[in-house]
């Protein structure tokens, strides 16, 4: 009976993504939010930021043992190193960032009214090094996963803040992350809402489908299955795969739609990355 | 020397806890490379010693199914804060490296 | 049994010549530790592990031992495994895992001052039992877990 009034509030999220002029994006973080309370009584909102181990016992000892002492230390400190290091014209990452770029991660990504794009922190970093001279770094892990790793530790414990202006530009950009949230994909045609909504808490095999709520907060993550650490848009990519679709362009405009309308989800939940995952 | 080692050493009561990370492939010796198809030969970490002021407080032998960058964490007594804690290892092809660091 | 017992004989035997050749000098303790047992470590059974390891195969089940890891691996390239004991007089502990090509792992010989606890990550390549063997006061106590290992694919 409980299974059956979870589907159903399921379904009920689900349908209502086609309904979205009506919703706004203070609503759905609402419902977004009150839904995965339910689901898990007794768990609170900032334990979400956690993923998985937020409702998995076993794997949370595990995943402790792990963070005893991070197989990402080493590249948390490169990403210390190449943040402070400056570039050819003698500035650095610092300069192009409010408040020398620490402590700013709750704030990404972020809608940028003069451009009219949404940026993310990845998307940021490259910006500034093509503003000083510098080429962009590859996206997805190596140096701009550490640099930003690096970011994201200087903001620990900062609640994310992501804000969706009322302009209709920012709106687009959300209503279009929620509908690739919710949108069928790939040879198993499943939406990113299927695992991590619908079925959130149950097993596929022996792995246990962690939340939406909080997903963004925890990277770029350290996956001991990629031994190295990569950003959510790596981990977008990832998903996508193993659902049997292409996955889209990194730093696309379709994964920084998702991006940000996830994160603005996580809204309230404290910056708590880098970590490690499975 | 010693940028393979990281140790961790804290002590309370008397009692001094060490955690230590070691960067090392632990190649087991049954992969293969992706892309000749050879097999990568096993390249791992066999003795392990941990020393408090020099005295072994601490030694191990380890096969090829201790994970990639190995972590060690153990506890013993009678050290105080400021003693060295001094980590070594030494690899089945004779590679070795070892690390100091401070009690807090 | 027989099997067993003639094991068991043989280990004596082989222990009391390394006790021999200590007492007359002709190895240093160090030489001792330094030494790798590689015969134990490619060995392709638990038994024959132990009986290599220690001259013998025979361990007694003990509720002191505590094994604290996952009971589903998050990835089988890492599940970490802390081991510990309440036992007085530990000299070792062995880590295995029963399923592995080969399943002897690490052994860690425990002077008086350190606790009986390790902490450790190690490689499954299977669903199996990982077993801790304490050699405490001269004999061999032993406890395990089972610990399933599957190809991951989802997850953070």
């Amino acid at each position: 009976m409980k299974k059956f009034a979870a589907t159903a509030t399921a379904l009920a999220l689900l349908c209502a993504a086609p309904l979205a002029a009506q919703a706004t994006p203070e609503s759905d973080l609402k419902s977004f939010r009150e839904y995965y309370m339910k689901q898990f009584p007794g768990v609170p909102l900032n334990e979400f930021g956690n993923g998985v181990y937020a409702i998995d016992a076993d794997a949370r000892s595990s995943w402790e043992a792990i963070e005893e002492f991070p197989p990402y230390d080493d590249e948390l400190e490169r990403g210390k190193k190449l943040f402070e290091t400056p570039f050819a014209n003698g500035k650095t990452y610092a300069s192009c960032f409010p408040n020398g770029g620490k402590g700013i991660r709750q704030n990404y990504p972020y809608f940028d009214a003069k451009s009219g794009n949404v940026k993310t922190l990845e998307a940021e970093i490259n910006e500034c090094r093509v503003k000083n001279g510098e080429q962009p770094l590859p996206g997805k892990k190596g140096d701009i996963a550490q640099i930003s790793a690096y970011m994201a530790s200087t903001s620990k414990g900062k609640k994310f803040n992501i804000k969706v202006p009322n302009d209709p530009r920012a709106l687009a950009w959300y209503e279009k992350g929620k509908a690739l949230f919710y949108a069928k994909r790939g040879q198993l045609n499943m939406a990113c809402a299927d695992c991590h909504i619908n079925n959130v808490g149950r097993r596929v095999r022996t792995e246990t489908l962690g939340p939406a709520l909080g997903h963004p907060t925890h990277f770029p993550v350290y996956r001991l299955q990629w031994g190295y650490l990569g950003t959510l848009q790596h981990r977008y990519a990832g998903c996508n795969e193993q659902v049997r679709a292409k996955a889209f362009k990194d730093q696309g405009p379709e994964y920084t739609a998702l991006e940000y309308f996830e994160t603005y989800m996580s809204n309230g939940i404290e910056v708590n990355g880098p970590s490690s995952r499975k | 020397m010693g940028d393979s080692i990281k140790i961790r050493a804290s002590e309370k009561g008397g009692l001094c806890t060490v955690k230590a990370l070691i960067k090392h492939k632990m190649e087991t010796g049954l992969r293969k490379d992706k892309k000749t198809g050879q097999t990568i030969p096993a390249h791992f970490i066999q003795e392990v010693v941990c020393e408090h002021n020099g005295k072994v407080v601490l030694s191990a032998t380890w096969g090829t199914a201790i994970s990639e960058n190995p972590y060690l964490s153990f506890e013993f007594s009678g050290a105080k804060k400021g003693d060295t804690i001094k980590l070594s290892w030494k690899d089945n092809k004779n590679e070795s490296d070892s690390a100091e660091e401070q009690i807090k | 049994m027989n099997m067993k017992r003639r094991v068991f004989l043989k280990g004596t035997l082989a222990g009391s010549a390394v006790a021999v050749a200590l007492s007359a000098g002709l190895l240093s303790p160090r030489q001792v530790l330094a030494a790798w047992p590689n015969a134990a470590y490619e060995a392709k059974s638990v038994q024959d592990a132990l009986k290599n390891l220690f001259g013998n195969d025979l361990t007694d089940a003990s509720n002191t031992i505590e094994i604290k890891a996952p009971d589903i691996a998050e990835n089988g390239a890492v599940v970490p495994v802390t081991i510990e004991t309440s036992m007085k007089g530990v000299e070792s502990i062995s880590i295995i895992a029963e399923k592995n090509q080969t399943p002897l792992i690490a052994s860690f010989t425990i002077p008086a001052n350190t606790s009986p606890t390790i902490s450790t990550r190690i490689k499954m390549g299977q669903t199996g039992n990982v077993i801790a063997v304490v050699k405490a006061n001269g004999k061999l106590y032993s406890a395990r877990k089972e610990v399933k290992v599957t190809i991951g694919g989802c997850g953070g």
